[in-house]
């Protein structure tokens, strides 16, 4: 009877456990060297832009707008040349944005975990699919820019199949490799223990790949950037690649930092929620490591 | 009372049936690769595993044992020659022979008790009677502290343990073991052989265990098969007349056990020295081994 309750207390008992974990980790992390150097580094960086535009004035500098000028005008609220934190149309661009890569991300995701589950274990399957898909894969995303403008209507639909595509074949390719990873003694156990072939794929195949299939997701929501921002570039309206690419037309330069920057922050952002719903999905991992850290 | 009850109901739970089953094998061939590349790794062989006996096997490493093994589970088939059980020969694999390998092969996505209960829920046999016996067995093999573990959480010995019972939980006619506490240091390998003989001591079902370790081989067998090298077939059979339940050490002090293990060691010393003129590695290391313990 109490056997009911098991299951809900054993759950409560790892958030705890984690939650202390996470803790832990962060009062190490701040007592190792690493954040420190980390804001070093940050500076240096910073320091250089400083230094080489506004005091040395270095002479293939003159044009590149400095960081006093940028984050003035990124957290102004009359920015000079109609862009800041304070602005819509900020937020425009970056819903935009978001809402692309969401949009391609989840489609990419969800025709390619499957068909990669399938290619990696089907043998025939991956005889009819894989060489054709090997040839598709080098042809860089920009290469197909002019056959996506003519095959799709509109200038939304071009810029969503662009960051489709990338993302879909890293998807793909490493849930695959995911399938082949495993461990033949698995499956053997399985069936040993009774389950049929199905079960064997639901039980083995998907757990067992998953580890490749989020190091793929991690890929797949970068190269979904960079597609997307090059797509944004060629066609579309708004988004941080047009902002960006507008900008320069229009010299408007402190607005081509601040899209730059902007695209750093989101993107790192995007590509922590998929590690994070990764180790949310793999607890066994997530413990399995947390043994040899630190 | 309550612990009363719940005694009961475990008790209930670990009525194992008892089997008889017996697996036969005659004149076995089985080679691997094709043309002048054939290797032949098994010729002529032919054992008995008699039923609701333990029966070890044990022979030079390498002398293909395993293949045996995955003859025996079906999932290879021999070239010619049969093997039956009760009777049937054996065309796949079943629940009715379950199989521990070498390496472990708890799921690691799953928890040890999850483990545990993977075969009855793949057979849609999720009821009372198999959570009794998980919480049964889980308790047998000292791991009810760890039933929520993944199983890298978990020691060497503890795996084999989980694995151990993830395999009895579906009550197989016969179990069959390759080479299971490889690998383990001393102390848990001894301490496995002990938990191991315990539960076969308890229903006596068939069991078929594989292994190069003499003293192992000693301390568990009924019956003892000894086999040649490559291409494997049967040498010799002992039947190991020390009486149960062992101890580790009544059997190191127990005289027949060292006339055994003299008995053994000649024999197989005799097959290592044939595979050391072949130039084995394996074999090299066996008569090394040899002369250090026989003075």
């Amino acid at each position: 009877m109490d056997k009911s309750m098991d299951p809900t207390t054993s759950a409560s008992s790892s958030e705890v456990s984690s939650a202390a974990l996470t803790m832990f980790r962060l009062s190490s992390w701040l007592k190792s060297p690493r954040p420190y150097l980390m804001l070093i580094g940050f500076a240096a960086v910073l320091a250089f832009w400083f230094f080489s535009v506004e005091v040395w004035k270095l002479p293939r500098f003159v044009d590149m707008p400095g960081p006093t000028e940028v984050f003035t005008e990124w957290f102004s609220k009359e920015p000079y040349y109609g862009l800041s934190v304070y602005t819509p149309e900020y937020y425009k661009h970056i819903g935009i944005s978001l809402r692309r890569i969401a949009f391609a991300f989840f489609l990419a995701t969800a025709l390619g975990v499957p068909l990669g589950l399938f290619l990696g274990w089907s043998k025939t399957f991956r005889e009819f699919i894989f060489p054709l898909f090997e040839l598709l894969r080098p042809i860089p995303v920009l290469a197909w820019v002019p056959l996506a403008i003519i095959m799709f209507a509109g200038s939304e639909t071009p810029v969503i199949f662009l960051t489709f595509l990338a993302s879909f074949f890293a998807t793909t390719l490493n849930t695959m490799l995911g399938v082949e990873s495993i461990d033949e003694s698995y499956s053997r156990a399985a069936r040993c223990l009774g389950a049929n072939r199905w079960q064997t794929f639901k039980h083995v195949v998907v757990p067992g790949a998953m580890p490749y299939i989020f190091t793929g997701l991690q890929i797949s929501i970068g190269v979904a950037w960079f597609s997307l921002v090059a797509g944004e570039m060629v066609s579309g309206q708004y988004g941080l690649g047009y902002l960006i690419n507008t900008s320069y037309m229009m010299i408007e330069y402190p607005k081509i930092i601040i899209g730059m920057i902007t695209l750093g922050i989101v993107g790192y952002t995007t590509s922590a929620m998929v590690r994070i719903l990764g180790d949310y999905l793999m607890q066994w991992r997530v413990r399995e490591l947390a043994l040899g850290d630190n | 009372m309550s612990t009363e009850l719940k005694d009961d109901s475990t008790a209930n739970a670990d009525s194992r049936e008892q089997f008889s089953s017996e697996i036969v094998a005659s004149n076995v061939y089985k080679s691997y690769g094709a043309g002048p590349f054939a290797k032949e790794v098994v010729v002529d062989c032919s054992f008995t595993i008699e039923s609701n006996k333990l029966t070890v096997m044990i022979g030079p490493s390498g002398c293909g044992k395993s293949t045996l093994i995955q003859l025996i589970a079906g999932f290879e088939t021999a070239d010619s020659g049969s093997i039956t059980l009760n009777g049937k020969p054996i065309t796949g694999p079943g629940k009715d022979r379950l199989v521990l390998f070498q390496e472990s092969a708890l799921f690691p996505w799953m928890t040890t008790y999850d483990n545990i209960m993977y075969g009855p829920r793949a057979r849609g046999e999720d009821t009372k009677e198999s959570t009794d016996l998980a919480e049964f067995l889980l308790n047998k093999v000292g791991l009810e502290a760890f039933r929520d573990k993944y199983p890298q959480q978990l020691s060497g010995g503890m795996q084999r343990r989980a694995e151990l019972a993830r395999a009895m939980i579906n009550k197989p006619e016969i179990m069959i073991l390759d080479e299971p506490f490889r690998g383990l240091d001393n102390m848990s390998k001894e301490l496995m052989w002990e938990y191991y003989a315990n539960i076969y001591e308890e229903d006596r079902n068939t069991n078929f265990f594989v292994t190069t370790d003499i003293d192992e081989a000693i301390f568990l067998a009924d019956r003892l098969l000894i086999m040649t090298n490559l291409p494997t077939s049967t040498r010799a059979v002992i039947e190991i007349d020390i009486p149960r339940p062992r101890t580790i050490e009544g059997v190191v002090n127990s005289p027949r056990a060292n006339e055994i293990k003299k008995e053994v060691m000649t024999l197989l010393h005799e097959e290592a020295m044939k595979s050391f003129s072949g130039g084995s590695k394996a074999a090299a290391d066996f008569l090394d081994a040899y002369s250090k313990r026989v003075d």
